[in-house]
């Protein structure tokens, strides 16, 4: 059976990825919907509650503007306009804040803050789920009821200039648009001219309702240089012009129609520290809200302070602004200031609006509803409203009908308040028992070959026991790299203790058995730690099998042998140092950083031919010539195509200023990849052919390794092949002088495998945050969005670090000819090692699903965790392929 | 293995302790506003210095390892200032090792270093005091079935114990829970002192427990 294990381990494995999926689904959660979804334009609008005497008025009251214009900034974060920077960069906003016809809001974003969720909050007044930022890049149309489709269907002419993604959620609602693409984030200037050049051809015309602009430019800048570049400022400016310019040519218009219009300034999300978003940090989540109107006055001293609210409230505010029924889903209730100048009877009736629709969707998903403290206060409110409005058709005009018009108006603003409340923590319910099937799935796993495996894996599950527990603190994800660095530090100084002591002493060569007791004080190693028990536990097995020692080793190889740990452990502390990722610790100024900005061009030039050169020296060594060949054609093109895009100098040709998308170069590059994998694989099928050649079999499969290596060359950012770099100097290190002359067992060194691999995933710049992801990998070579191949891309870009090292092991472990089972061996525990801590994690998850940091923190990590899996699995799959072929020649 | 050797390591072990707790209490009479965590960087260098001390005294007291065959004072000099070099060079070994483990190599240089120094001050120090500057004892020590003295034995324990303190005080510094000690490297700090006493308290009472066990080969 043991022929099977890792067969088996890879079957598991693929079981594992269904539990996950299938906890995933159970975990993030189905939104909180309407269930009226088809019948909701038949449905006339609630009428106004009445005792008594009935009421005339039962339709739609009148929209309050007549031209309402959302101007949206990507990325403004509530201190860009309330703060100093506001002050001194966009004067006529702050006036208008100050002491102009306006009101002001910091609304809060709930996260994911990305873009496309963002706009489906403001518009629907719904939560997206969290699962929306994984279809964030290919945004389908928006089927939920949303201010816009009711907008359109009420007969306004729209009209949007700014992100395309806008076009793609309502794509037959604008009369007139024009998309930009936020595809070069290094171009902050023509996104924003694009939007700009129409405005004074519309303002001119009056020819629509409603007009949307969405700005990318600042958000641009957060992502190239943050928030504390002088960048930044000039944007500001820039935009506050542009208020100027429509609010003078909206106040004009006004003079001629006499009917109110509304100016909407908003942004999307905020900026973190680094510039960039996506999590719930307090600069991510705060934006700005504020809504002008000349129907706003205020007397002089009328100081208003930007009051809290939620990102979701807009929708409602919109809808009955513009006299449309508010979207079925919308958990916002509305912004009162804005309605305060109304009559009373008018502002009651839009609170009961509001009041009726929240308590309708609260009855949709809520069975017990009538509990619910919300629905208590708005049946309250509601019976209240009916007496007012006896009262006031009685044309009693009394002290008393003023007095009940406010008590009415504050119960119904308190049952608001209640309802938005408790529907937005509906969000945070979950499908309890998908979880729970998932959950066993997953579980099923390491419970099988526990039984049937040696201690030997059992110390290797000893070792990684530490990082798992770790994983049920929320600072110990989201500095996940830390502990990461930390353990693959530690396992350097155990092997240059091992080293020092095979060197020296040379007492490898008795087996050593000790009584139990001793056990404690025998391990010496610096910093004592489970993975260096590992070793000594292993020991009697590679004791048995040969003298392993150093000795076999020639006079300098021996001194390379022991400096080894000590470069191994310089070049972890140099790609620490390149990027800070995290969250504590993410503001600290970083290599990458350094040579990205732009005064660094020449730098990151050089480092970046430099690496390519020396990822060539490394990786050619074992290669046929074919390969070498197109490896070399390859990396060159990588130069050309990060040349081509702006990322770094040509030598040759210092003014060339148009940037283009490098599509020649890229796809020239993507060729030479396949190639070398196709060259991989026949070598591959040949060893399966001729069944003597053993060499063919390792030359193929370090072929597909050096494809891989180039497809991630070619992805990296430039500041990032200096990773690559290590990464494979490190490998050589290790197999020259360590793996081999220690004679480590296959068990041992797979582990070591996937614990550099983890931390290279962290050296990348990775962390626990789905902000960190680089999807302009996704693009390399592609004209547009491609869905398949930019999913594959961006996957493997990100998992560079893991995927190579595990192919690095295959590679190495079917060279060592020695033991025939040591791949299926090598298999089963990566197998194991991998899905113990998603197993573990996922008990965690569930246990903690109510941690106040589920959304920000663990979730995401637990989307990792799924993709990390997956990619398990796939790479145990070829693990069985590689040990199929094995025993069959 | 006799009793009284065990009772006579209790003791000068229980005396390493009382100068790790004088180390906290003296320096407030003298000096103002004096606390571990405040004034981190002079309880660091009292308690290296106390220690240190103590470890001195007892060696010339207890001399626990007899076999000085040339008692010259050419040599007595010489054997002290190698064991000085020693101690400097095992300080910037740790700073080095602490930089590569993420300290910061530019910033908080000096407690980066202190810290070295007290690590130094729990490990190294006895060493030297035991063993003298003789490499090829330590490595014989410091491996598998080396140790010849129950005082070799209480020293292993001590000093693999200073380690694993000192590594589990890395522990805490990425929590967020904003407290004054998670500050680096007061966490590594403590976590060595506290791994030192508790191999200090640890290692007679193993000793005790297993001296029908152990048996070494020159007793």
């Amino acid at each position: 059976m043991r022929l099977g294990s890792g067969t088996f381990a890879a079957c598991c494995v693929v079981i594992e990825v269904l539990g996950v999926a299938l906890f995933l689904r159970g975990f993030f959660p189905a939104p909180v919907r309407s269930s009226s979804r088809t019948e909701h334009q038949a449905e006339p609008p609630a009428p106004e509650p009445s005792t008594g005497a009935s009421s005339n008025w039962t339709k739609l009251p009148p929209p309050l503007f007549s031209k309402v214009v959302i101007m949206l900034i990507d990325a403004l974060r509530d201190d860009f306009v309330f703060g100093s920077k506001g002050v001194k960069f966009m004067p006529y906003t702050t006036y208008l804040v100050e002491k102009g016809a306006s009101h002001s809001f910091v609304a809060e974003a709930k996260p994911p803050t990305v873009t496309m969720p963002r706009i489906k909050a403001l518009m629907t007044g719904s939560l997206p789920g969290f699962i929306d930022v994984v279809r964030n890049l290919n945004s389908p149309a928006l089927l939920e009821d949303n201010v816009i489709t009711q907008a359109k269907a009420a007969g306004k002419r729209m009209i949007f200039y700014g992100d395309e993604t806008w076009v793609k959620l309502f794509p037959q609602h604008f009369v007139e648009y024009d998309g930009t693409t936020s595809f070069f984030v290094s171009d902050y200037t023509e996104v924003d001219d694009n939007v700009t050049r129409h405005l004074d051809k519309v303002l001119k015309r009056g020819d629509w309702d409603v007009l949307i602009l969405h700005y990318l430019g600042l958000d641009h800048i957060g992502h190239i240089s943050g928030p504390s570049s002088p960048l930044i400022g000039h944007k500001l400016s820039e935009m506050d012009n542009i208020l100027m310019k429509i609010h003078t040519s909206l106040l004009s218009e006004e003079r001629e129609n006499l009917s109110p219009n509304l100016l909407v300034l908003c942004g999307d999300h905020g900026m973190s520290e680094t510039g960039s978003h996506g999590a719930s940090s307090m600069e991510e989540v705060n934006t700005p809200l504020i809504l002008i109107s000349s129907a706003f006055e205020r007397k002089p001293g009328d100081i208003r302070h930007p009051k809290h609210v939620q990102q979701t409230d807009l929708a409602a505010t919109l809808a009955i602004g513009l006299g449309l029924p508010i979207p079925e889903n919308s958990v916002g209730s509305l912004l009162f200031p804005s309605i305060e100048g109304r009559p009373v009877r008018e502002q009651l009736r839009f609170l009961h609006l509001n009041a009726v629709q929240l308590s309708k969707l609260l009855q949709e998903n809520v069975p017990s509803y009538k509990k619910e403290p919300g629905f208590e206060q708005f049946k309250m409110a509601e019976r209240l409203h009916g007496n007012w409005i006896r009262l006031y058709l009685e044309e009693n005009t009394s002290e008393v009908l003023f007095n009940l018009g406010t008590k009415v108006r504050r119960q119904y603003l308190d049952a608001l308040r209640t309802l938005s409340l408790s529907l937005s923590r509906q969000v945070a319910q979950y499908d309890i028992y998908s979880m729970l099937v998932g959950t066993v799935m997953v579980l099923e796993n390491p419970a099988h070959p526990n039984s049937r495996w040696s201690e030997l894996d059992v110390v290797i599950l000893l070792g990684t026991m530490g990082h798992v527990l770790s994983l049920g603190a929320s600072s110990f994800i989201e500095e996940e790299h830390q502990t990461w660095y930390f353990l693959v530090n530690t396992l350097c100084l155990a092997l240059c203790h091992e080293i020092y002591r095979n060197c020296f002493l040379g007492d490898d060569c008795e087996p050593w058995r000790c009584s139990h007791g001793e056990r404690g004080f025998v391990n010496t190693a610096p910093a004592l730690q489970d993975g260096s028990i590992g070793h000594d536990e292993l020991e009697p097995h590679r004791a048995s099998k040969s003298p392993a020692s150093l000795n076999t080793l020639r006079g300098w190889e021996k001194w390379m042998a022991m400096a080894s740990p000590w470069v191994i452990l310089t070049c972890c502390r140099l790609l620490r140092s390149l990027n800070q990722t995290g969250v504590q610790w993410a503001h600290r100024p970083d290599l990458g950083h350094w040579l990205t900005s732009s005064d660094h061009k020449a730098e990151l030039s050089v480092l970046a031919a430099l690496s390519l050169i020396m990822i060539f020296a490394l990786v050619q060594r074992r290669c046929s010539l074919t390969s070498k060949v197109a490896m070399a054609l390859g990396l060159l093109g990588v130069y050309c195509y990060r040349a081509a895009i702006g990322n770094v100098l040509f030598p040759w040709q210092r003014d060339s200023k148009d940037i283009s998308k490098g599509l020649i170069e890229a796809r020239f590059v993507h060729v030479f990849v396949l190639g070398i994998l196709f060259t991989g694989t026949k070598d591959l099928l040949k060893s399966q052919v001729i069944a003597a050649d053993f060499t063919i079999k390792t030359v193929g499969l370090w072929e597909i390794y050096s494809g891989l290596v180039l497809l991630a060359a070619l992805l990296f950012r430039p500041h990032n092949l200096p990773v690559l770099v290590f990464s494979l100097l490190i490998q050589t290190i290790m197999t020259k002088f360590i793996w081999k002359p220690l004679r480590h067992d296959a068990a041992e060194i797979t582990v070591m495998h996937y614990w550099f691999g983890q931390a290279f995933f962290y050296f990348q710049g990775n962390s626990n945050n789905i902000a960190t992801v680089d999807i302009s990998a996704g693009f390399v070579g592609l004209d547009t969005y491609v869905e398949v191949p930019a999913v594959f891309l961006t996957a493997f870009a990100t998992f560079a670090g893991p995927v190579l090292w595990a192919s690095h092991l295959v590679s190495f472990l079917s060279s060592e000819t020695s033991s025939g089972s040591a791949l299926s061996h090598a298999c089963f525990c990566y197998a194991l090692i991998c899905s113990f801590p998603v197993s573990a994690y996922i008990i965690l998850v569930t246990s903690l699903r109510y941690h106040l940091f589920i959304w920000s923190v663990f979730s995401p990590k637990l989307l990792y965790e799924g993709m990390h899996i997956l990619i398990t699995a796939a790479i145990c799959v070829f693990f069985t392929a590689m040990d199929q072929a094995n025993t069959k020649s | 293995m006799k009793d009284t050797d065990i009772k006579r390591l209790l003791y000068t072990h229980l005396l390493c302790i009382f100068s790790i707790i004088l180390s906290i209490f003296i320096p407030s009479f003298f000096l103002e506003n004096f606390s571990i965590l405040e004034t981190h960087l002079t309880w660091l260098c009292v308690c290296s210095v106390f220690v240190t001390a103590v470890n001195l005294v007892l060696y010339l007291v207890v001399k626990p390892n007899a076999s000085s065959k040339r008692s010259s004072l050419s040599y007595k000099v010489t054997r002290f200032l190698k064991c000085c070099i020693y101690f400097l060079m095992s300080c910037f070994f740790f700073h080095v090792i602490f930089v590569l483990y993420g300290a910061p190599l530019i910033e908080l240089v000096l407690e980066t270093f202190l810290f070295a120094v007290i690590l130094s001050t729990f490990t190294t120090v006895p060493c030297l005091c035991l063993l003298g500057p003789n490499i090829k004892a330590w490595l014989r020590v410091f491996s598998r079935n080396g140790v010849t003295s129950i005082w070799e034995n209480s020293l292993q324990i001590t000093t693999i114990s200073s380690f694993i303190g000192t590594w589990l005080g890395a522990f805490p510094i990425p929590l967020d829970w904003e407290r004054p000690w998670q500050v680096w490297p007061i966490s590594c700090t403590l976590g060595a002192t506290f791994g030192y006493v508790a191999g200090l308290v640890i290692s007679p009472l193993w000793i005790y427990w297993n001296r029908k066990q152990l048996t070494y080969k020159n007793n």
